[in-house]
């Protein structure tokens, strides 16, 4: 790299990384709720784009150096986001009926859920 | 290095053009050979993030799906050795820094002993890493069919393990590739490789410790401060 | 017409003995050693077809036993699909053909270069030692938890071989991003470039970004299976279904490696033999991008029926309709490319319009399983084996052998039987459709894959499938031999015997060893053949 960083900026960089995993240590003991993951990944990426930036020089590097690190999250977010779509959702659709388990089900006759009530009519009247 | 560029002219017998010693035929310049070399560098990067990518997959999934067991496998890691070596190796990653650094301005004394410096630092780190899991060994904590462990999780507190073991365990396989390169690039620091013209080497090595640097960045949180307020007892 | 002779020095002969081959940094050489191990891994690969197709000829299971046969087709597929379609185009072709086509004197790393081969090598040796000493039964998709615990077969070392092979694809993925980024010849812009230099971009993304997901998925099966971990253990809350995520979030892409690079050796052959530029050529490049993207986004396509919740099954219903988009644009544009142009009818044309049919009819289907409700009856069946062997073997070896054959005079400047060639295309047609339509009748009628047995009102459907396969294995083994004879026998090609545009038809044939006698610069649109008045025999 053309660029020659002075010393004292990369003592900085390892100055605020101490001060941040400081941070992330002292939020782990602290009771943040649902916020202690989103919390503590924040400090975490902030870590890593710091150490990206100015460790790796990718601040004074050319656009597609930079664009090929942006285009990593793209695809970690693919991974992580499209599966997650799966995972997040699963439960969501009660009814068997709209699984893939429908054609195990028995919807008719005699077996079916609600059969019994329909053979007798029910007493006080319909339900809803 | 007019007198490194005229030797190899004359040993390669082309006289016509005299060009740096490390300039690869196949390239015309010395700035698009090191473009090259960092884009490539960088390109391998990102695949080792897919890399670490897919045991993140798992590890997210059974964090949700499983949390109470994270919390209890999480707290049976050492906080204080995984925040030394959190400290140990974000030193290293100064010390890297500081080695590219002085081979930019050509420094040899400055390269080697920054390099060295920082080969130590991850040895540390990886001395406290047998630590770490000597103790898992001790108390029984290997997964597999010796897994012993207390509590209605203790199935789950074997995932998350497991997935300890992977996920360090590659960072720390990482690490021995690292030492073992950063260890070529200094002896070739010491035999007067490097000159501000030409120090590509010790920049993509330099690229390669602080991605090894970032992995660990996310294990330590994702790892040992699952939730340290003991509030699920 | 001056008949050409072969130059005097080439990259070919100016260093002789076994060393200068197995220590060259050459990319043309590495292409052949590439070539040679491929071709073998494909002949392995078909033998074990042979194996699955005798005992489908007869509805029972009489000529191997159940566990062979499960044998049988997982090693068919981890020797095709990891050791010949992976690798072919990018690693033979590419290799070969994309430093001379962007005129540059190598790729960016060659000595990577040379490690890809040897990494391929070893991965290759140790997974036939698996195949040898024992075999797999897993299914090439080693679903768990069969393959991490029930299995006892040599999953171990099959996933060992595996997870080594891939780090071939991806060092040579690195390789050629740097180099179409760092080393193109001066006037040499993005949209000068010859589409098939697209396709290798485009290709070398989704090897360098999806080939860790699945090394690391085989990690931890192998992690699973040999030190008894647990991530996909049921026992233990394990999901198999997140193997199922890992393992495609891969193996979909894969299939996109498999592909582009044909489709972009069919752009060349196209524009080459209508003798007319490539219809629409940034809609083509974008399209070779945009298949790559999208691509990382519909793997779960495989999963309709493994579990997944509807929602997001509709999610990649949705956007495995969106890929196929790309691929029409493609198709749409050569049709277009071969509208009024002037057809020269040579074996790499009847290769590229085997392709087209066969790739059409494989993408087609492709939307039938993407269709939710159909999957659910055709997931499993032989309908999806058909649909991916028409975009596999009709689609890419297809493109690979219009490529092999149109760059063949380039490669050894011989030029082999015209008719021969035309001969094999034909009866690869043939015989593949023979073998593989009657598939997809089978598996509409609900024949499932992987069985060894079936009911026997099925029988003639598989007769003529197992008939076909015998066709598509003679015009298979044909080229071997004419192609080899035009080693000594062919006729001299020249530097350009089609004809065609492009720098890497500037140079002589065979190629120097440095390429270029001089550095060639670019000045010109790609596939220019309206300004160009050439006479070819």
């Amino acid at each position: 790299m053309s660029h020659i960083a002075p010393v004292k900026s990369y003592v900085t960089v390892f100055g605020t990384l101490m001060v941040l995993t400081t941070i992330t240590v002292a939020a782990a003991f602290t009771n943040l709720g649902s916020l202690n993951f989103p919390v503590a990944l924040a400090i975490a990426i902030t870590k890593a784009t710091v150490v990206i930036l100015f460790f790796m020089h990718v601040k004074y590097s050319s656009k597609l150096t930079k664009f090929v690190v942006a285009s990593c999250l793209f695809f970690l977010a693919c991974l992580f986001g499209l599966t997650f779509t799966d995972y997040l959702s699963r439960g969501w659709f009660a009814s068997p009926r709209g699984t893939t388990m429908a054609g195990t089900q028995v919807t008719v006759g005699p077996d079916a859920p609600g059969a019994a009530e329909k053979a007798a009519p029910a007493e006080g009247g319909p339900e809803h | 290095m007019p007198e490194a560029v005229a030797a190899h002219a004359e040993a390669h017998g082309h006289p016509a053009h005299a060009h740096h010693p490390a300039l690869q035929h196949h390239f015309e310049t010395l700035e698009q050979q090191k473009e090259a070399s960092v884009l490539g560098m960088w390109i391998f990067i990102i695949q080792e993030v897919m890399f670490f990518g897919g045991l993140l997959l798992a590890y997210f999934l059974y964090r949700v799906w499983y949390h109470e067991a994270w919390v209890e496998g999480s707290n049976e890691l050492d906080i204080l050795l995984g925040g030394i070596n959190t400290v140990v190796l974000i030193g290293s990653s100064l010390t890297m820094a500081l080695a590219v650094r002085s081979a930019q301005v050509g420094s040899k004394k400055g390269t080697v002993n920054w390099l060295i410096v920082t080969m130590v630092l991850g040895l540390v780190f990886l001395v406290i890493k047998f630590f770490e899991y000597k103790h898992k060994y001790d108390l029984n904590h290997i997964p597999g069919a010796n897994f012993v462990f207390e509590g209605p999780h203790a199935p789950q507190v074997q995932i998350f393990i497991s997935l300890y073991f992977g996920l360090t365990g590659l960072h720390a396989l990482h690490m021995v590739i690292g030492f073992v390169l950063l260890s070529v690039i200094a002896w070739m620091a010491h035999k007067d490789r490097f000159s501000p013209e030409w120090y590509t080497p010790v920049e993509m090595s330099g690229l390669y410790w602080h991605f090894v640097d970032i992995v660990w960045i996310f294990l330590f949180p994702l790892l040992y401060l699952v939730d340290r307020t003991h509030r699920l007892g | 017409m001056i008949t050409p002779t072969l130059p005097p020095v080439t990259y070919l002969n100016h260093k002789y003995g076994v060393m200068s081959w197995l220590l060259t940094k050459d990319h043309k050489r590495i292409g052949i050693l590439y070539m040679v191990v491929v071709t073998i891994a494909f002949m392995l690969g078909g033998v074990f077809a042979a194996g699955v197709r005798l005992e489908l000829t007869t509805p029972q299971g009489d000529v191997w036993s159940a566990d062979t046969y499960n044998k049988l087709f997982t090693m068919h597929g981890i020797a095709m699909v990891f050791f010949v379609l992976i690798p072919a185009v990018p690693a033979i072709l590419g290799n070969f053909i994309l430093p001379l086509m962007i005129g540059a004197k190598d790729v960016a790393f060659p000595k990577i270069n040379l490690i890809s081969w040897y990494v391929f090598v070893i991965g290759f040796i140790f997974t036939v030692g698996a195949m040898v000493f024992g075999g797999v039964d897993t299914g090439w998709t080693f679903y768990v938890p069969y393959s991490s615990s029930a299995s006892n077969t040599n999953v171990l070392m099959t996933g060992i071989g595996v997870f080594i092979t891939g780090f071939s694809s991806i060092l040579t993925g690195v390789n050629f991003m740097v180099t179409i980024h760092r080393m193109r010849a001066p006037g040499l812009t993005w949209f000068r470039l010859p589409l098939l230099v697209w396709a290798l971009y485009a290709t070398s993304f989704v090897q360098v970004l999806g080939t860790p997901v699945v090394a690391i998925t085989l990690f931890m099966v192998v992690l699973e299976r040999g030190l008894g971990f647990g991530i996909f253990n049921p026992a233990l809350g394990g999901d198999p279904v997140l193997f199922q995520h890992l393992f495609w979030f891969y193996s979909h892409p894969a299939v996109y490696i498999m592909i582009l690079p044909p489709m972009g050796v069919i752009s060349e052959v196209i524009a080459c033999f209508s003798r007319k530029s490539v219809f629409g050529y940034s809609f083509v490049a974008f399209s070779s991008v945009a298949i790559a993207l999208f691509g990382f986004m519909v793997w779960a396509h495989h999963l309709f029926v493994a579990g997944i919740s509807p929602y997001s099954a509709m999610v990649f219903s949705l956007l495995s309709y969106a890929v196929a988009i790309p691929s029409a644009v493609k198709t749409f544009n050569w049709a277009a490319t071969m509208h009024r142009g002037a057809i020269w009818w040579k074996t790499p044309m009847f290769f590229v319009f085997g392709f087209m049919g066969l790739f059409l009819v494989g993408g087609l289907t492709g939307l039938f399983l993407a269709a939710l409700g159909l999957d659910v009856h055709l997931h499993d069946t032989y309908f999806v084996v058909a649909h991916f062997h028409y975009i596999m073997v009709g689609g890419a070896i297809m493109g690979y052998f219009a490529g092999l054959h149109y760059y063949w005079p380039k490669m050894t400047g011989r030029m082999y039987s015209d008719i021969l060639g035309k001969l094999s295309a034909l009866l690869i047609f043939v015989g593949f459709n023979l073998t593989f339509f009657p598939q997809f009748i089978l598996g509409y009628l609900g024949m499932p894959r992987r069985y060894h047995v079936y009911p026997d009102e099925w029988q003639v459907f598989n007769v003529l499938s197992s008939a076909g396969a015998s066709v598509l294995a003679v015009g298979y083994v044909l080229p071997v031999f004419y192609l080899m004879y035009s080693l000594f026998k062919g006729e001299v090609a020249g530097a350009n015997p089609w004809g065609a545009t492009g720098l890497e038809w500037t140079t002589q044939s065979p190629p120097l060893p440095e390429n270029f006698p001089g550095q060639p610069i670019v000045e010109e649109e790609a596939y220019d053949y309206h300004k160009r008045e050439i006479k070819v025999a």
